[in-house]
């Protein structure tokens, strides 16, 4: 088998049920072979286009992520992609051209050198340097990828190695001797938690991405009921717990609820379930969760007192932990707790302003859950419309919910959505996208379009780069610099959007751009018109894109502002 | 502190790439690195002198061992007394001919060698703990040190008798 053919057969072997990538001279010849080859190839518009597409196949089907790229200038447009997937543990397998051997380190052309760029962004890569070696790190890098904490590997191939051939057999298994993930927890320690859950009055549970990668979500529902105790989660975490279920407390931070903030502040045991302890999530990490004892259950050793003290550690697969938890762990005593939890929530909902003559973009994301009666796979981009997503969503499910936590990749989620609408036809998949954001990935209306994948993109147009916009408007005292996307050659340098001059043309028209490719678009810019378009649009087949023009003065609230501690709120109006 | 970390790594390349890559990314501060072949088994032998507070130490040590490529991290500083450290060093001092008798029986109270003379210098060699080579090169500043070499600290532990 030459070195091509054995690509091809690793992804089938591994049983791969799509590929993402864009091709180019130093990958051509497994090109060649997958001509031949039923492995199902989406051709992208860019290398970040495939790599995003592969990172939200794995987030939603809970399978590798596999995506191809040509050397040099093909390799580096993964840099994105694997970073993304870095920091939220999503496990991919990205296979980039490289050039002949003998040429390696000549500055051939459209050489770069990707393990070097790739290391810190990596849980590991490999430049394959003999043939015979081949078999054995495909299935490695298939293996480090989904074992262990999840992440992306990078394998670099020269293109002589794909043309030369081996006798080796492509493995049934591998054995890292350096390379051995914890799984199961330390059993008098899993003793020590249940007590300390026992003497307990005022619990809460805290879930992070680690639940979904270790498919716990079970366990942990089992967990919470079983102590009652209520469960917040970090953005990551979206989805592990019902957000409808009474112990639900939705997400925490920066921008979690009121009422998840309070629980963390005043708990006196904390139970954090695979999380990192994001400075998004702790806000001034000497003040976060000031009266409570932390328990931290993680695979990664690392992570465990990163961040914030722990009382007891436990370095574990989560659904192993939990499930042992689960077998001794007695009920908290907790009623008076869960009654102060009723409150609050009761107090101190989401809010919004209801009765605006513009749309509100709380109310499209309501609208969207109404209508797919939670039932669809969420995406979202970067920035306002990704908190708006995470809070005015009930999400009931465990990879339904795809966004970019750690990195917070800008354009991150409509790949990623063509990614999770491949792993899953029948689902309803809609990215939930800021008008700047969706352009940074566009391109890829042509993948949607021509693979037939019916992805929906909402784009919450406040015709500026929300987020950032945010942040002028409530710390830059308005000096909105570089975040009005109409924005043009004559406007002064310090816009505070009190002065005469202001350009009313917007670009693009996005209802053009959906139907230049193919697909179609819808607009709206007054409430009455959110519900029936969005309705519109989940009856259209194929991909939609439906732009909902908000005012650019909308802010997420509440928001803990950076470096504060988390009960320390600005509140929005209702 | 002061740790003295031993690394079991796979000989491949880019082994150490890792391991630099990981103290500049996350700040932590190398004061020494040696490495070798060590066989059999085709692994390396790393020995990393590193400074910083528990925290750093404890992060530095689960960080290593989370690199795919390392097999064994081991603090010796941890093992209490229970390692041999050693470091050797080359110095070349100043030394007329007339201060070479002066020179040589510092050396032979130091058990240095003597590997090298010219006319202006002597160049020496000597080998020992921190302590001791320290000790030797501040003597040896009375004469003019022209250069040094080291190769940082390597370190094994004792094993216990009986
Ligand atoms: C690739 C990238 N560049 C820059 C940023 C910084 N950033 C964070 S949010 C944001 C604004 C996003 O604007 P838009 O997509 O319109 O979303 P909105 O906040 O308006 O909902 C920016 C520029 C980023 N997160 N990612």
């Amino acid at each position: 088998m030459t070195g091509a053919e054995m690509i091809v057969h690793s992804l089938k072997k591994e049983k791969v049920r799509a590929l993402f990538g864009f091709p180019g001279g130093a990958v051509i010849d497994i090109f060649d072979v997958l001509y031949k080859s039923d492995i199902p190839f989406y051709l992208t518009r860019h290398e970040q286009g495939a790599i995003h597409a592969a990172d939200g196949f794995a987030r939603a089907s809970g399978e590798v992520g596999v995506c191809i790229a040509t050397s040099g200038p093909g390799a580096t447009n993964l840099v994105t992609g694997l970073a993304t997937a870095h920091m939220d543990s999503i496990p991919v397998v990205a296979l980039t051209g490289q050039v002949h051997t003998h040429l390696i380190g000549n500055d051939a052309f459209q050489e770069a050198d990707m393990v070097g760029i790739s290391r810190p962004i990596t849980k590991h890569n490999y430049l394959v340097k003999n043939v015979d070696e081949l078999p054995e790190i495909l299935k490695s890098a298939f293996y480090i990828a989904k074992t262990g904490r999840p992440g992306p590997v990078l394998v670099d191939i020269p293109k002589d190695i794909q043309q030369i051939s081996t006798s080796m057999p492509y493995p049934d298994s591998v054995d890292i001797r350096s390379y051995k993930p914890t799984l199961k927890g330390h059993t008098p320690q899993i003793e020590k938690v249940a007590y300390a859950i026992e003497k307990s009055q005022r619990p809460v549970i805290f879930a992070g991405g680690g639940v979904i990668a270790s498919g716990a979500s079970q366990e942990l529902r089992e967990l919470a009921h079983k102590i009652q105790a209520p469960v917040t989660t970090s953005l990551m975490g979206l989805g592990t717990f019902d957000e409808t279920e009474p112990l639900a407390l939705k997400m925490l931070g920066m921008h979690g609820t009121e009422y998840a903030n309070y629980a963390i502040q005043e708990a006196d045991l904390l139970i954090a379930v695979g999380v990192r302890f994001d400075d998004r999530v702790t806000g001034k990490v000497s003040k976060f969760a000031p009266k409570a004892k932390i328990i931290h259950i993680d695979i990664d050793p690392t992570t465990i007192r990163k961040n914030v003290e722990v009382f007891l550690p436990i370095v574990g697969d989560v659904k192993h932990v939990l499930t042992e938890l689960n077998t001794i762990a007695k009920p908290a005593d907790s009623k008076k707790w869960i009654d102060q939890i009723r409150d609050w929530k009761q107090k101190h909902p989401l809010v919004y302003t209801k009765d605006s003559s513009s749309i509100m973009p709380q109310y499209v994301v309501e609208q969207i859950a109404d209508l797919t009666r939670e039932n669809a796979i969420i995406t979202t981009e970067v920035g306002q419309n990704q908190m708006w997503a995470a809070q005015f969503f009930n999400y009931v499910k465990p990879r339904t919910m795809l966004t970019s936590g750690g990195l917070g990749t800008m354009g991150y989620g409509f790949p990623a959505a063509i990614g999770a609408q491949v792993s899953h036809p029948e689902a309803t998949v809609i990215d939930i996208a800021g008008d700047g954001s969706i352009q940074m990935n566009i391109q890829e209306l042509a993948t949607a379009v021509l693979y037939r994948l019916p992805v929906k993109i909402v784009i919450l147009n406040n015709q500026s780069l929300g987020m950032v916009r945010q942040w002028q408007a409530i710390f830059y005292d308005r000096r909105f610099s570089g975040t009005c996307l109409r924005r043009d050659a004559a406007c002064p340098p310090d816009c505070d959007r009190s002065g005469d001059y202001c350009p009313k043309l917007y670009i693009p028209n996005f209802v053009k751009v959906a139907e230049a490719y193919g697909a179609a678009g819808f607009y709206g810019d007054k409430p009455e018109q959110v519900r029936p378009l969005l309705e519109k649009a989940l009856k259209t087949p194929g991909p939609v894109i439906v732009e909902f023009r908000i005012d650019e003065d909308e802010n997420v609230y509440p928001m803990v502002p950076a470096g504060a501690p988390i009960n320390e709120m600005i509140r929005g109006m209702a | 502190m002061r740790h003295i970390i031993n690394l079991e790594v796979e000989n491949h390349s880019g082994v150490l790439a890792r391991i630099a890559g990981l103290f500049s990314a996350r700040g932590f501060n190398i004061e020494s690195v040696s490495i070798g072949k060590a066989d059999p088994d085709e692994t390396a032998h790393i020995t990393l002198v590193v400074r910083g507070d528990d925290w750093v130490i404890e992060q530095v040590n689960k960080q290593l061992n989370k690199l795919i490529d390392i097999i064994r991290v081991t603090d010796v500083t941890k093992a209490k007394n229970n390692f041999v450290g050693r470091e050797l060093i080359l110095v070349k001092v100043n030394c007329s001919p007339s201060k070479r008798i002066d020179v040589s029986q510092i050396v032979n109270i130091f058990g240095a060698k003597v590997v090298d003379i010219s006319k202006s210098s002597m160049t020496l060699e000597v080998t020992g703990s921190e302590s001791k080579v320290n000790a030797f090169l501040e003597i040896m500043q009375s004469f003019g040190i022209k250069d040094i070499a080291r190769t940082g600290t390597i370190a094994m532990l004792r094993d216990f008798n009986g």
